[in-house]
């Protein structure tokens, strides 16, 4: 399940530690991931792989965040930072509540950062999309406008397009029609829609992937050629 | 109607014409795939359905791109 933990991590737990020569010593023995898991099961080790596990997602949000604030100018720089933080306070509670998960398909290292660059993600996106409205009515048809075409294609693209709103109207349910609205009509975040309909990235994606998988059948029955899309 | 135009709109419509994974068990796999795809693996035969999913799903498309190149400047760094 794709979600945000709301779980707040103790002060202690958040900062981070002093290195020593002997702490050193202890990084490079965390190199690999065999050591990682070892030192964050062992209780004599497991304080400090803790705070060395949280500097490295902290190291991802903030890489997250780098990568998204040129979207979120309009955000200053703290705020970012406090929410680059929030999420890697969450990712690590995550990564140790799913350390059995672990199954060594990759570096140890690489498996944690999925999580912490996941919960900067979700809250980027949401705060980008903070003060915006979520369109999801079908009757909004950006993507209507003039294709740059010729004007064959202008009008082949025209008949396909005319074609698939028949068949959301014809073929998709109430929700299905909402959903896909939102998300492939007028571009809203998945994760923004799940968060303004009190659900999950993943039941959304599946809402909007059987509404394509109808749309195609619908669109095939019709005579459409849809190979190579 | 034999050759269809404007592919990046459809595709958006329409998503991957393949079986896809959903976004659960691409996020179950994204660090598997990452490495394999940055080994110059055959990510793709490795994990069927992945590309589709992030050809269909913005969202995942995003992290994975993060993800690639977070790993990437880790490796070129060490």
């Amino acid at each position: 399940m794709l979600s945000t933990s709301t779980v707040s991590l103790a002060p202690a737990m958040s900062s981070r530690l002093p290195m020593s020569a002997a702490a050193s010593e202890r990084d490079d023995a965390l190199a690999d991931s065999t050591a990682w898991i070892s030192a964050l099961r062992h209780p004599a080790e497991r304080d400090h792989a803790i705070a060395r596990l949280h500097d490295l997602l902290v190291r991802a949000a903030r890489f997250e965040v780098s990568r998204r604030r040129a979207a979120l100018s309009h955000v200053r720089g703290g705020e970012l930072d406090d929410l680059a933080l929030q999420a890697a306070d969450d990712a690590l509670v995550a990564v140790l509540g799913k350390l059995d998960d672990y199954r060594g398909a990759s570096r140890f290292t690489t498996w944690a950062y999925k999580f912490a660059l996941l919960e900067a993600g979700v809250r980027l996106r949401r705060r980008a999309w903070q003060e915006r409205e979520v369109v999801i009515e079908p009757e909004v048809w950006p993507l209507m406008a003039d294709t740059g075409q010729g004007p064959e294609g202008h009008a082949e693209m025209s008949e396909l397009m005319g074609a698939i709103t028949e068949s959301i109207d014809a073929c998709l349910t109430g929700h299905q029609r909402e959903v896909f609205a939102a998300l492939a009509l007028n571009g809203v975040p998945l994760d923004v829609l799940a968060d303004r309909l009190n659900t999950t990235r993943g039941a959304l994606y599946k809402t909007l992937h059987d509404a394509r998988r109808k749309l195609r059948a619908d669109l095939a029955k019709r005579g459409f050629t849809l190979d190579s899309i | 109607m034999d050759r269809l135009t404007d592919d990046d709109t459809l595709k958006r419509l329409l998503g991957p014409a393949e079986p896809e994974l959903l976004c659960d068990e691409c996020f179950e796999k994204l660090d598997e795939y990452v490495e394999l795809k940055l080994q110059g693996a055959p990510a793709d035969e490795r994990i069927p359905g992945m590309r589709a999913h992030l050809e269909g799903c913005p969202a995942c498309h995003e992290d994975y791109d993060s993800l690639r190149d977070l790993v990437q400047s880790d490796d070129a760094t060490t």
